[in-house]
């Protein structure tokens, strides 16, 4: 039989409750269970008011992303057994207004990445009937990494800065635009350039590397920022030592 | 009454973002609503990771992709349907392609194709072992370059608004707020997935309730062929966790307690060093499936606390083929397994999958309701008839999505407005989410009853079948809708209760599964997916139809019948390994229907 674990959860519920409380639950903690199964263990036969998100269950949705133990972590991919005999505190993502319980606002994430243009800019399209754009694996290796970011939040709750100032861009549609920017089909980077040069964007960013250290898809947002901040000075740099034609 | 939009979109994944850009495109004025009970990168669509079939190599054809499709599917696909698919399916994945898509490469820079189960050729596009997750979020940020499309980002829909057989919109559920709203348009069209959650093992995320399939159902509009439900054959036991068809096509084995590749017992052909295209490990999946219920019968499977498995072998193919062809698998096995497949063998069972089924439309999304279109998994077009190919569902919802959203926007232009009556539905279901839903002191868990239905599916309709058992399930059932109606609700915030989106789910699940047991309980033979114990073999005198289930007025579900379209590939047994090189010469001959022995 397996043993025991006991999870701290936070509760909060703004019509009953003015500030966020601590609920106790003990709960089997077979090998296989992570601590999405814990909560769902806890909606499903103890308490039905318990409010969480989920979804796949196998790391790719980015639904469930919560502090564990103050660690932003996706309970999906984290062992249960690996905190016992606990306590475990599972608590909403850190930087984020919550709505309730361990649902965290992201409204804000949703239009800075619209801000980025996560979308192939380019001048002309070339019609279907012309093929597919040739991009080898190098090429496509280039940007591949900052493809593999699936929203999850935990760089923004990781990140220092966007906790103080929450008009900074952030890791995520900082990696996101240069997924794009570093895409061979695409011709947007100076667009985005703009946007992110703005005293919110990558200049807020002063290089701590918790957002890395935290993506649980490896794909380097803090490599992200400082490569994008040094193109952006280059740039600068271009722009008043080159005429305009030579950009 | 005029309405706020055009056209709503109901579910925000891959066939609903394809549809919400084909309108922005092609009708730009035209004001488009996507409403998703989650933030549609979020979706199931996301979880898809072999890939998508498109014929370009140049030695493929548009017919060979065609005739798998077709026997792939037991010849209960519409072939008209089947032709359209796959003509514009390789257009729809170049699109794909223009707007960003992350397709793995050959090194001159074109796009690669692997092969892939019950594929003649080899046609399906991937990206590495992500291809839904890249296309979905593909589609998602190209979508937000479109200002015409508004989002309703965590709204749950709960009712369709019928005006005298007429759609004219959505009633729904916000979640971070409670409020309720009819969202009123011209047309609806229905994105919202399958229904694998009404199974207890599934590789379906947890959002997979149903939901449209049901929304129409109540509404009046038909769901086809419920009864054919997909069984994928390698699923991580415990959590359900889909281990791709790529691992199998890429050279990986099925082997049983004795290490031996048991699938050579069950016509799929002989063990080949390599892998061979629709022979024994890339034989289909409803084969693969049933093999495996043979071998638990002989006692040659491993048990486990979570039930019988094989073991899925990729030790083989050496670290570094997993690392670059299956990354996914390798960190799933890791991640939610405790197992590294470079070194260890993978133990996996058959878990359902996919629906084949879903709601009737014809050839451009269009269900019988005017002004209701549905695209993607919820729909059944027919393409996938009695067992859907792996790698044809990416390419369905690319095809049909923008199909449905085309016809859909075609036909707004022209509807009229709703009248007063859909106010007053408006009214009834505010009511009975606030008071009933919100109010509810019945004694029934819906955890309880969730997995009563679950177990109740597993057994009455699962990989093999009986009338005996089938009736039990239907009973069941009913019994189960009853307790339904009874439950105990603990949560009444109106912030953010899941409970209540717990509730509404279930209940959709409930019409949904009733649809599959009585449409296989009617279906009195064994055809792809349904393999009946007490009808083995396929009977194309009575079955060579699709089952339409409607709903009548006392909530009972009736069962009807339609024809299959056949073009130009009359049936023909379906066969795999090496016999399957007789198939074609056969099916030239245009010869008499060969019985087909059970299996």
């Amino acid at each position: 039989m397996s043993e025991r674990i006991t999870l701290q959860v936070a509760r909060y519920r703004p019509e009953k409750e003015s500030e966020v409380h601590f609920e106790s639950f003990e709960l089997p903690c077979p090998k296989e269970w992570v601590v999405l199964d814990g909560l769902n263990h806890i909606k499903d036969n103890v308490d039905g008011t318990l409010s969480f998100r989920w979804s796949c269950r196998m790391g790719i949705c980015g639904s469930c992303g919560m502090l564990v133990n103050g660690e932003p972590k996706l309970t999906c991919a984290t062992f249960l057994a690996e905190y016992a005999p606990g306590p475990v505190r599972v608590e909403p993502l850190r930087n984020f207004p919550v709505i309730r319980d361990l649902v965290v606002e992201i409204g804000d994430f949703m239009q800075k990445l619209a801000r980025v243009k996560p979308w192939i800019v380019r001048d002309a399209e070339k019609p279907l009937s012309d093929g597919e754009y040739r991009q080898t694996p190098d090429e496509l290796e280039n940007y591949k990494q900052f493809s593999m970011c699936i929203n999850c939040m935990l760089c923004y709750s990781a990140c220092p800065i966007y906790g103080l100032d929450p008009h900074f861009i952030g890791p995520a549609a900082i990696a996101i635009a240069q997924r794009y920017n570093l895409d061979s089909r695409d011709e947007g980077a100076a667009e985005r350039m703009q946007i992110l040069s703005e005293h919110d964007g990558i200049w807020g960013c002063t290089f701590v590397g918790e957002c890395t250290k935290v993506c649980p898809k490896h794909v380097d947002p803090a490599g992200a920022i400082q490569r994008y901040k040094l193109q952006s000075a280059m740039e600068w740099v271009k722009a008043f030592v080159l005429p305009r034609a030579a950009q | 009454m005029t309405p706020a939009f055009d056209v709503v979109l109901v579910g925000g994944g891959g066939a609903g973002l394809r549809a919400a850009i084909a309108i922005a495109e092609t009708a730009p004025r035209l004001r488009v609503a996507v409403v998703s009970k989650v933030y549609p990168m979020r979706s199931h669509t996301v979880s898809a990771e072999g890939g998508a079939a498109g014929v370009i190599a140049s030695d493929d054809s548009l017919d060979e992709h065609c005739y798998d499709s077709i026997s792939g599917g037991d010849w209960l696909g519409d072939q008209d349907a089947i032709e359209a698919f796959v003509r514009e399916a390789p257009q729809e994945l170049l699109r794909l392609e223009h707007w960003g898509c992350p397709w793995s490469r050959e090194p001159d820079g074109r796009v690669a194709v692997r092969p892939f189960g019950g594929m003649k050729k080899m046609r399906t596009w991937f990206a590495a072992d992500k291809t839904g997750f890249h296309m979905l979020h593909t589609l998602f940020q190209t979508s937000l370059k479109y200002s015409t499309v508004v989002r309703y980002d965590e709204w749950v829909v709960t009712k369709l608004l019928v005006d005298d057989a007429v759609v004219h919109g959505v009633v729904a559920l916000e979640l971070s707020t409670g409020k309720i709203e009819a969202i009123t348009a011209r047309a609806v069209i229905l994105c919202t997935g399958g229904c694998g959650r009404v199974f207890p093992f599934t590789t379906n995320a947890a959002i997979k309730t149903g939901d449209g399939m049901a929304l129409a159902y109540r509404a009046g509009a038909p769901l086809k062929d419920m009864e054919f439900v997909q069984y994928h054959p390698t699923g991580l036991p415990f959590t359900g966790i889909l281990i791709t068809e790529a691992a199998r096509a890429e050279g990986g084995h099925l082997l049983n307690k004795d290490g031996y590749r048991y699938l050579q017992d069950y016509a799929l052909g002989t063990p080949q060093p390599k892998p061979v295209l629709r022979t024994m490990e890339l034989g289909p999946r409803d084969r693969l499936s049933q093999a495996f219920m043979q071998e638990v019968a002989k006692g040659r499977t491993i048990n486990t606390p979570y039930g019988e498995v094989v073991h899925l072998d990729l030790r083989h193919l050496g670290e570094k083929l997993i690392n670059t062809k299956l990354p996914f698998v390798r960190e799933l096995c890791m991640k939610y397994q405790n197992i590294d497949p470079v070194k260890e063998l993978i133990p996996v069972r058959p878990v359902v999958h996919y629906m084949m089924g879903g709601v009737h439309t014809d050839i451009n999304g269009a269900t019988p309701l005017a002004g209701l279109y549905a695209a993607g998994e919820v729909a059944c077009v027919s393409i996938n008839g009695a067992n859907r190919l792996g790698s044809n569902s990416l390419p369905e919802l690319l095809v049909f999505g923008a199909r449905a959203g085309r016809a859909a926007a075609e036909y707004a232009t022209t509807a009229g407005d709703a009248g007063d009556a859909v106010l007053a539905q408006f009214k009834d279901e505010s009511r009975r989410l606030e008071h009933e839903l919100l109010q509810s002191n019945g004694r029934e868990r819906i955890a309880d009853v969730r997995l009563d239905m679950q177990r109740t599916m597993e057994e009455s309709a699962g990989i093999y079948r009986s009338g005996a058992d089938l009736a039990r399930g239907a009973v069941r059932l009913r019994e189960l809708q009853e307790r339904g109606r009874r439950l105990h609700i603990d949560d009444d915030s109106r912030t953010f209760n899941t409970e209540r989106v717990s509730a509404l789910e279930l209940s959709f699940m409930l019409d949904v599964a009733e649809t599959i047991v009585n449409s296989a309980l009617r279906r009195e033979e064994s055809r792809g997916a349904h393999q009946r114990v007490d009808f083995p073999a396929r009977d194309d005198q009575r079955y060579l139809t699709h089952s339409l289930a409607e709903r009548q007025a006392d909530g009972s579900c009736r069962i009807g019948y339609l024809p299959v379209t056949i073009t130009r590939w009359p049936p023909a047994e379906r066969v795999y390994g090496e016999a399957a090189s007789h198939e074609r010469a056969h099916h030239a001959a245009g010869g008499p229907v060969p019985t087909r022995e059970g299996v």
